[in-house]
């Protein structure tokens, strides 16, 4: 079987695994890294959201192969080390904010939220209702209007 | 902070100016300090009284599902104990499941308030099932919190009456002079920490005390927002879901199923070259379908492409959203209220309510390690007992041969109810011969999954000038499947109920709904059909729908008398809790506000659990915003402010309270404007969150206002479903008023396929290749 490295959290990782294994699949059940969640399989939940290269994906739609040696992958657990303190201020933004419920979608949301807010300053603004009406993740605890106030707030110290 | 002793007679009494309310509790034999509830003599408790003017109370009002829940829980509320522990913390294992309501947050307020230390010292874990609970481990009907308000702080204030006896020895001197804070015990001549204290006050036999509890003039934590105890681990990934947990050998299974509702293998035809494919491990035809464990979920899905086999038909063969319908409208019990008045004149209605998914946002998934004497299941479960019991029927294993672990859950809705995916492992890992993580692919989820059955209710209201005459609402649904417990309660409590020979889900039904309104001679009656379909509980079950038609009419009713929406409510309804509520939404909410024209505002309330709530919304009907483009998504209709306030008695944590009303509010308006399942030839054709429309970030409401009442009664109501059916009927009633015309069925976009449905031959899609074309 063919072996796959890539930066998984700032360590680089090899994992042995066929070419077609979605990435998702290669963290959770390979590699035991369960903050990424699996919610659809076909990249319309994005309960999966990580970021590769500091840009939001989703693993459970990315075959292992078509990950490079100097890809950086980073998943929930990894998010607060990319701020360089304890959280990121995403995190903190949702501990202030209460945001979740069940919390199974909320890595995702948090992973999806850092993108966002960075992809609204790319574009030259800050995040705002367009923005955050773009956000295809689900909560199906309906948490969405917590995680709208999060958002702001966790822009604010990005 | 606060000094008592134990004392030696239960009953009242007041003690430096406060009223303790007194309780037996147990102290248990153990090598650091236990102790539980005794309230066995508080089950008998004497009904409200009726407090009819125009109406006369429904059975509801008299005798509800939290009266049962609550009454069932509490013979066995004495084997449910607080341990303290040699590090000064407490321990808890909470016979409910936290599936995201918030309870564990809840409970260790509750503990942590009769404890005296904070919240964070208090260890809230989930029991394993328990069958000597009884039914005391059934999470179900928001009653959580109703039932266990007064057993776990008994318990909890009996530890803390120990404790204080072993600091008076410790300290000298008389539990009198003891002040306990933050986990630690001062008197004047010193002070001594429970950690120091857990082994010294230990019991070593099992003996009956009384325990004090704190009055609420007392309480530092109850009623202050609380955030959850679990966010921390939320927000960094290390809260463990079912599928997250590391069970040795068990490796990830999926099922092939039917291409119809419940369809059975008949004959599978490629079962060797499906074994041979890369990490498939184990391959077995099963009682639902082929399961294949591997050694990744994605290669089970490899897998499932490859089956080729022959299924026998299904239970709904045939079957589509129109023979339902004309099954439903035959079924129908008659109005049955003669004119009241020969003037009197009526509003009629019916409404169509299509089939909707509970599928939440982990799916159904279990662990199960079966062996020959032994079996041991991870899963989300609010009833575990019954899966135990039933798991070990399945397997012809004696009750305590299995281990039923119950796993925090990723949202329930009214699926953890069921053990659908429990007892299919079990099948699995006894078939296979080895563990297995179970999980279910989100089509079949969607598709096979339990779903909120089709109904239809009618209403006919008389009324002569301005008095409502007779309300009348006839209720017919595809069979809700209540097969969970729920019916060894009613048969325990049937002496409670009202009488007459009445079903299963008549009773909840009867023990549910009411209109709230003085409306004269009032019934509400339902009549179920059709068993062939996989049906449960939908969060807030019947109210929904039914209140939704309920508010739909009281709209007509107050246009036919020329009144205002919201003083017509006002006018007839017959809580002043209630009232409260509207008053507050529509003061809040700016009722009667101008808005543009497609731009309207709709109110409602709801009775339920003990609780009162209301909604206004201001729902945006105009073109551009209806027919506004979101990508794979449906847009429609939005809700763009909503005013929302809720009683429910006392709220425990006001913050939680106030997520539960938002989750809610979001499920109301999905369940009025764009969720719903179509059935088509037997077969559900949503199969994933791009077919099944729940609520999103483009549809929620961007302005949303949460108003918790202040305590009114002193005693905590439900929360959990609390929010749903004020917020359905609102949007629907906006909705009417936007468009001019009463919406009839629902939600209002089901007349419209917004999507290509998904193959069902494989049943489940591939995953895609092009993830990295949409990184942003």
């Amino acid at each position: 079987m063919p072996e796959h490295s890539f930066i998984l959290n700032g360590e680089q990782v090899t994992v042995t695994a066929e070419d077609d294994v979605r990435v998702l699949w290669v963290l959770r059940d390979l590699l035991g890294v369960t903050g990424p969640k699996y919610g659809c399989g076909i990249n319309v939940c994005k309960a999966c959201t990580c970021h590769i290269n500091g840009k939001a994906f989703n693993p459970c739609s990315v075959p292992i192969s078509a990950i490079g040696e100097d890809d950086e992958i980073t998943t929930i657990e990894g998010l607060a080390a990319t701020s360089g303190r304890e959280l990121h201020p995403m995190q903190e933004a949702w501990l202030e904010a209460d945001v979740a419920q069940c919390g199974y979608c909320q890595p995702g949301q948090i992973m999806a939220a850092v993108a966002k807010v960075r992809q609204a300053r790319a574009e030259g603004h800050e995040v705002g209702d367009a923005d955050l009406d773009e956000i295809r993740n689900i909560c199906r605890c309906g948490t969405y209007n917590r995680i709208r106030e999060a958002i702001r707030a966790g822009a604010q110290n990005m | 902070m606060s000094a008592n002793p134990l004392s030696p007679e239960p009953g009242e009494e007041a003690h430096a100016g406060l009223q303790r309310r007194r309780f037996l509790g147990y102290l248990l034999a153990a090598p650091t300090l236990v102790a539980a509830a005794q309230l066995g003599e508080a089950s008998v408790r004497a009904p409200k009284a009726a407090a009819a003017v125009n109406s006369a109370p429904q059975p509801a009002e008299v005798y509800d599902l939290n009266d049962m829940l609550t009454d069932a829980a509490l013979p066995t509320s004495h084997l449910v104990s607080v341990q303290i522990n040699r590090d000064g913390t407490a321990s808890f294992e909470m016979p409910r499941a936290e599936v995201g309501q918030g309870i564990t947050t809840s409970t260790a307020m509750l503990i942590a308030e009769e404890l005296d230390l904070p919240v964070d010292k208090v260890h809230v874990t989930l029991a394993d099932a328990r069958p000597e609970l009884v039914f005391n481990q059934l999470t179900g009907g928001s009653n959580t919190t109703v039932a266990t308000y007064t057993p776990f702080r008994v318990a909890a204030a009996a530890a803390r009456g120990r404790l204080l006896q072993a600091a008076a020895v410790e300290l000298g001197g008389a539990v009198t002079d003891l002040t306990s804070r933050a986990g630690v015990i001062t008197s004047q001549l010193g002070s001594i920490s429970y950690a120091e204290l857990a082994e010294k006050a230990a019991s070593d036999r099992n003996q009956q005390v009384v325990a004090q509890l704190k009055p609420a003039e007392s309480f530092s934590i109850i009623g202050k927002p609380q955030n959850r105890v679990d966010a921390r681990d939320i927000v960094t990934g290390r809260k463990k879901f079912t599928t997250d947990l590391r069970v040795p050998d068990a490796k990830p299974t999926m099922i092939c199923r039917a291409p119809t509702l419940n369809g059975k293998p008949e004959s599978v035809h490629n079962l060797a070259e499906v074994r041979a494919m890369p990490g498939v491990l184990d391959v077995a035809v099963v009682s639902t379908g082929v399961a294949v464990r591997a050694e990744t979920f994605g290669q089970c899905i490899d897998a499932i492409q490859a089956v080729r086999a022959e299924w026998k038909p299904g239970t709904a063969a045939g079957k589509s959203d129109e023979t339902i319908l004309r099954e439903l409208k035959a079924a129908q019990l008659p109005l049955a209220v003669p004119k009241a008045d020969p003037l009197a004149e009526t509003v009629e209605a019916e409404f169509t309510f299509h089939f909707r998914s509970n599928s939440a946002l982990e799916t159904n998934c279990a662990i199960a390690d079966v062996r020959d004497d032994r079996a041991e299941i991870w899963s989300g479960l609010k009833v575990p007992i019954k899966a135990q019991q039933m798991i070990a029927a399945q397997l012809g294993l004696p009750q305590n041969a299995v281990t039923v672990h119950v796993v925090e859950g990723g949202g329930s809705f009214g699926r953890k109810l069921f053990h659908d995916a429990a007892a299919e492992a079990a099948e699995v890992s006894k078939a296979m011969g080895k563990p297995v993580k179970l999980m279910w692919h989100r089509t079949d989820d969607s598709r096979v999954g339990r779903a909120h059955p089709m109904c239809v209710s009618r209403v006919r209201a008389s009324f002569l000038g301005e008095e409502v005459l007779t309300y009348e609402q006839r209720h017919t649904s595809v069979a809700t499947d209540f097969d969970h417990g729920l019916g060894e309660i009613l048969t325990a409590m049937a002496g409670k109920l009202p009488p007459g020979n009445r079903t299963l889900a008549e009773s909840i039904f009867d023990t549910t709904q009411q209109t709230g309104y003085h409306f004269g001679v009032t019934t509400q009656l339902l009549n179920e059909v059709d068993y062939g379909f996989n049906t449960g509980s939908m969060r807030n079950v019947y109210s929904p729908d039914v209140r939704c038609a309920t508010e739909l009419v009281v709209d007509q009713l107050a246009a036919r008398t020329g009144k205002d929406p919201y003083e017509f409510r006002r006018a007839f309804l017959k809580d002043e809790r209630a009232i409260a509520v509207l008053d507050k939404v529509a003061e809040e909410g700016e009722w009667g506000k101008r808005l543009p024209a497609g731009v309207a505002q709709g109110i409602a309330f709801h009775p339920e659990y003990k609780g009162f709530a209301a909604a206004l919304v201001e729902l945006d009907c105009r073109p551009e915003t209806v027919n506004r483009p979101i990508r794979d998504g449906v847009t429609g209709p939005r809700v763009r402010k909503v005013t929302f306030a809720v009683d429910v008695g006392l709220p425990v944590n006001p913050r939680g309270l106030e997520a539960q009303m938002m989750g809610g509010i979001n499920d109301g308006i999905a369940l009025a404007l764009t969720s719903s399942l179509h059935l088509e030839d037997g077969y559900f054709l949503e199969g994933s969150w791009d077919n099944y429309f729940y609520t999103r970030q483009w549809n929620t409401p961007p302005e949303m206002r949460i108003i918790v009442m202040p305590p009114t009664t002193g005693r905590p109501g439900g929360a959990g479903e609390l929010g749903v059916a004020a917020s359905f009927a609102s949007v629907a009633c906006a909705y009417g008023r936007a468009t001019g015309t009463m919406p009839t069925s629902f939600p209002i976009n089901h007349g419209t396929l917004a999507f290509e449905p998904k193959p069902t031959v494989p049943p489940v899609p591939q995953s895609p290749t092009n993830g990295l074309d949409h990184t942003y």
